[in-house]
């Protein structure tokens, strides 16, 4: 099954995060969503995706954009390097089921039981409206994000909503 | 005008850049004027903190034309990156220190980074140390001797057009 495309609903979740809550996407029903999932926390730190991601915060926050991380970790990883890496985003665990969101959007990694690297850009009414599925090790860089994003503001709407 | 222009996207702070201005300082011997190398500034300031106070230096100090001294004393003393160490630098390199006190504290320089900063962004890099070499990103392993040869490489082309 392929990754979730342009056009689709973005199912809906609540996971446990390092906030010392659940994080539920219709919460930021109204803003721009960018949901980063990735294999696993601590990865080599020069070039990890969320060290970029915090650096671009600023530039997602002017389009009206919400970060979320994604990983079949644990909250206490996720708050280990949270703490570490001062993210400022939260960090959700789709540990228990394992890896039941990512499932719904098509990013598991049966074999490995991680979730695969990718990113989806979900617009203010709920729609996925860019998905990009990256190699396990390699950052995927945020200018997809920020073309994506930018797309949506300019107003496109070059996908006609499907259901899932 | 060099027929390599090679384009480092870095972090002061960060360990791979240092291990990265070695390897290039050794790239620049070998080709010399061959080779034109540009730094630009990502400083990932979430987990190095300095890192911007750092780039803030260089382009204070590039301001009195002391860019390259002030980019290379700071990569040979990655360890004592902090405020007090950038002000020993800059006396130094004999810099006027009324003008580099007021220019690091100056929002077009800042600015001037968060723009390089976007730059990356919009241009792919994901990370530091991020090289472009005559405009296309270079993917290979960028230790000496890949990235030698990929520019060697390039050089041999150049030649066998004309």
């Amino acid at each position: 099954m392929s990754i979730l495309e342009c056009g689709v609903i973005a199912p809906e979740f609540s996971l446990p995060s390092n906030l010392d809550r659940n994080v539920t996407l219709s919460e930021f029903r109204g803003k721009n969503v960018i949901l980063a999932f990735y294999p696993a926390d601590w990865s080599p730190i020069c070039r990890d995706e969320f060290t970029l991601f915090a650096e671009v915060l600023p530039m997602f926050e002017r389009h009206e954009a919400q970060l979320i991380g994604i990983s079949v970790d644990g909250i206490w990883s996720h708050k280990a390097v949270v703490e570490q890496r001062k993210y400022p985003f939260p960090l959700l665990s789709d540990f228990e089921p394992k890896g039941e969101v990512s499932k719904l959007y098509n990013v598991y990694r049966y074999h490995e039981g991680t979730s695969e690297r990718a990113l989806f850009v979900i617009d203010k009414k709920g729609i996925i409206r860019w998905s990009y599925l990256g190699h396990m090790g390699v950052n995927p860089g945020a200018d997809g994000i920020i073309e994506a994003l930018e797309s949506i503001q300019e107003g496109a709407e070059n996908c006609a909503p499907k259901a899932v | 005008m060099a027929p390599l222009v090679l384009v480092e996207y870095g972090d002061y702070q960060c360990d791979q850049c240092g291990d990265a201005y070695g390897m290039i300082k050794k790239i620049q011997d070998d080709l010399g004027e061959q080779l034109k190398f540009v730094f630009r500034n990502l400083p990932m300031t979430t987990v190095h903190p300095d890192a911007l106070s750092a780039a803030l230096a260089a382009e204070a100090a590039a301001l009195q034309c002391k860019f390259w001294p002030m980019h290379d004393l700071l990569f040979e003393n990655q360890k004592e990156l902090s405020d007090n160490h950038f002000e020993k630098l800059a006396n130094r390199l004999n810099l006027d220190m009324n003008l580099f006190d007021a220019a690091v504290k100056k929002t077009k320089l800042k600015k001037r980074i968060e723009k390089e900063v976007e730059g990356a962004i919009r241009s792919g890099v994901n990370g530091t140390p991020t090289f472009f070499v005559n405009g296309s990103r270079y993917q290979g392993d960028w230790s000496f001797a890949p990235l030698f040869n990929y520019l060697e490489n390039i050089l041999s082309e150049e030649r066998m057009s004309y």
